[in-house]
């Protein structure tokens, strides 16, 4: 006769508590619903507060269509030039020994580090009207600051470190023997690249380009700095949304906010999906 | 297709490894280029492919000066350690690839490329496999995905580095003799590196032995086992006891050592080095001997006897049901008889030992 039945096994360790693993996981829920989820639907609650027709008259406003439109130009130039850097960068830094290699390596990191306020600051000492260059470049009729180039350098700096930071580890642990099979097999420089390197990284570099993107319709600070918030001509969704509230106009910024919030959803969907395959 | 080595030099930030490498390979001859870590003949290798340049020296094949040349136009078929497999291609796109990155005037058409990795798939005894990618291949299935790979350009010479390093050791005897057939079947000229000894002298028709970037010696298993052309040589093929003695009208003397069975070497008189494999020495039982058994370990097969004389210590190897193996406990006091072994004039090198295997026969695994 055994004196303890199958079914009076213990199922975990004794002097163990199950409460505590409980009341973590508990805790985890409640603060992700306070702090993240309850102010997403918030801004929902409020862009629908007075009604689909009002909702969609705030989006057709001309201003916050212009928003929209130029946050989306930004994306769409800064995104490609960093995903050609990041490749770049990440090829020099995992492919070749050259002095230099390892400050380069903290210069990417650097934007990671500092505030987008700073960068913006530095761009208008630099590029402003009163900056280091302001005078030769007012003199060449360029219009850098309180103009799109501003913010889509502002962008970039903030933006820089996300593709190679994805690809770089990667192509470090790959290593370089299958383009260097590839080359004794006789593809060229091009081919080796297309054929090998590029299928390799391929799930790292939309990982990359899925955050940047999220990063770049995003950014506030930096971009305030340099743009001058212009109506209709250098406000960005972000600058937009802020201008809205700051008039009161209340219902209009959360309209606003919540196309913002849609893009950003859908970023962390695509973001989840790549993940998954990875 | 020969391929001519002249004076060739390499270094790595100031570091030499290679100091001088002159060798001629034959058109359809298999050589091995053996020799320990750090030897040279991995970068050798990659000269003659193209994928590393010499500092100085010259690289002829079947004429042509190679060092003008890229990599890409050599056709060179090179065989990873770890294959380099693309991961993202399956078995037929990676054989094929040499193929289809070809100029689009010189590219086989698609059919005649199907048809040209179909053949390569039989040949290699992989045809059940094409469809699948790298990351569901066995390591020997790797091994044969990567060297159909390199076949499928028809390569002027084929080279290999450390093919059979990271198998398990009976895939690795398997596929030792499975290359043997693939090069003798294709006629290509075949050079391949390894750190095995087993590895090379049972597979190449010529060994390379190699250490410290110059070449050693060259020859068949016989005349590199029996006649080490240096102290080095004798040391990676295994001699790890080097005993001073006194040459004497060619012959070695040394206290406690019957030289009888070693032929008179024309060597003049002096003192020297005999160095010797732990399996080619006979030990006498003699109480007033030299060496006093300090350990004694079996394997069932073979017995080690670790013998010390007080100043040095060296372990020896001998069959554990010989009669002259009898009756050796610990503190027994014993003289030895070579009964093959090289001298090499001079005193006894301060240099290390280079590796060599505990027990002859052993199985190195990375």
């Amino acid at each position: 006769m055994s004196a303890v039945a199958p079914a009076q096994a213990p199922t975990h360790a004794p002097g163990q508590s199950r409460a505590v693993p409980r009341l973590l996981i508990g805790l985890a829920f409640v603060l992700t619903a306070i702090f993240v989820v309850a102010p997403l639907v918030f801004i929902f609650w409020r862009a629908f507060a007075e009604g689909w027709a009002v909702y969609l008259a705030n989006i057709a406003d001309p201003l916050v269509l212009h928003a929209i439109w130029l946050t989306t130009l930004v994306a769409v130039i800064v995104v490609p030039v960093n995903i050609a850097f990041g490749i770049a960068a990440a090829w020099a830094i995992a492919r070749f020994r050259f002095p230099g290699r390892k400050l380069l390596m903290v210069l990417i990191e650097i934007p990671f580090s500092i505030s987008p306020i700073i960068a913006g600051i530095c761009y208008l000492l630099l590029y402003g009207r009163q900056g280091v260059l302001g005078p030769w470049l007012a003199a060449h009729d360029l219009k850098i600051m309180f103009a799109l180039p501003g913010i889509l350098l502002v962008t970039m700096f903030v933006t820089a470190p996300f593709v190679v930071r994805e690809v770089l580890p990667l192509m470090q642990a790959q290593g370089s023997e299958q383009e260097q099979a590839a080359v004794t097999l006789g593809a060229r420089g091009w081919q080796v690249f297309s054929r090998v390197t590029l299928p390799n990284i391929r799930w790292a570099l939309l990982y990359g380009a899925v955050l940047c993107t999220a990063r770049a319709v995003g950014e506030f600070g930096g971009v305030s700095v340099v743009s001058g918030s212009i109506r209709g001509q250098t406000n960005t969704l972000p600058l937009q949304i802020e201008l809205m509230f700051n008039d009161l106009n209340t219902t209009g910024a959360f309209a606003a906010a919540s196309t913002l919030t849609v893009i950003a959803l859908v970023v962390l969907v695509v973001k989840a999906a790549l993940e998954s395959r990875r | 297709m020969s391929i001519v080595i002249e004076h060739m030099t390499k270094s790595f930030d100031g570091t030499a490894v290679l100091r001088g490498i002159d060798l001629t390979i034959e058109s359809g001859e298999l050589v091995a280029l053996l020799g320990p870590s750090g030897s040279g003949k991995t970068t050798l290798l990659k000269i003659i492919a193209g994928l590393e340049w010499p500092n100085s020296g010259g690289l002829a094949v079947h004429g042509a000066d190679w060092l003008h040349l890229a990599a890409q136009d050599r056709r060179i078929g090179f065989v990873f350690q770890h294959y380099a497999l693309f991961p993202h291609m399956n078995v037929r796109d990676n054989i094929a690839f040499g193929l289809t990155v070809r100029p689009r005037a010189q590219r086989p058409g698609k059919a005649v490329i199907a048809a040209k990795v179909d053949q390569l798939l039989e040949f290699l005894q992989i045809a059940h496999l094409g469809e699948r990618y790298p990351a569901q291949l066995s390591g020997g299935q790797r091994q044969r995905v990567a060297l159909g790979r390199a076949l499928a350009i028809e390569p002027t010479v084929l080279l290999l580095d450390e093919p059979f390093g990271a198998l398990d050791a009976a895939v690795r005897r398997d596929l030792r003799a499975w290359l043997r057939e693939v090069h003798d079947e294709t006629g290509s000229t075949t050079i391949f590196v390894t750190h095995d000894q087993e590895e090379a002298f049972e597979l190449a028709d010529r060994v390379v032995v190699m250490g410290e970037g110059r070449i050693e010696q060259i020859g068949n298993a016989d005349q590199i086992h029996d006649h080490p052309a240096s102290p080095f040589v004798a040391r990676f093929m295994g001699a790890t006891i080097e005993l001073p003695v006194t040459l004497q009208a060619g012959r070695a003397e040394a206290q406690g050592l019957d030289a009888s069975r070693l032929p008179r070497r024309a060597l003049p008189d002096g003192p020297a080095t005999l160095f010797l494999r732990p399996a080619d020495v006979t030990p006498l039982a003699d109480p007033a001997g030299r060496w006093q058994v300090a350990h004694r370990t079996s394997n069932g097969a073979l017995l080690r006897l670790d013998l010390t004389d007080g100043s040095g210590q060296f372990g020896i190897d001998l069959p554990r049901r010989a009669p002259e193996a009898q009756g050796l406990a610990p503190g027994t006091r014993v003289n030895l008889r070579p009964e093959a072994g090289t001298i090499f004039p001079g005193p006894r090198a301060a240099s290390a030992p280079a590796t060599a295997p505990e027990f002859p026969r052993k199985e190195k695994s990375l």
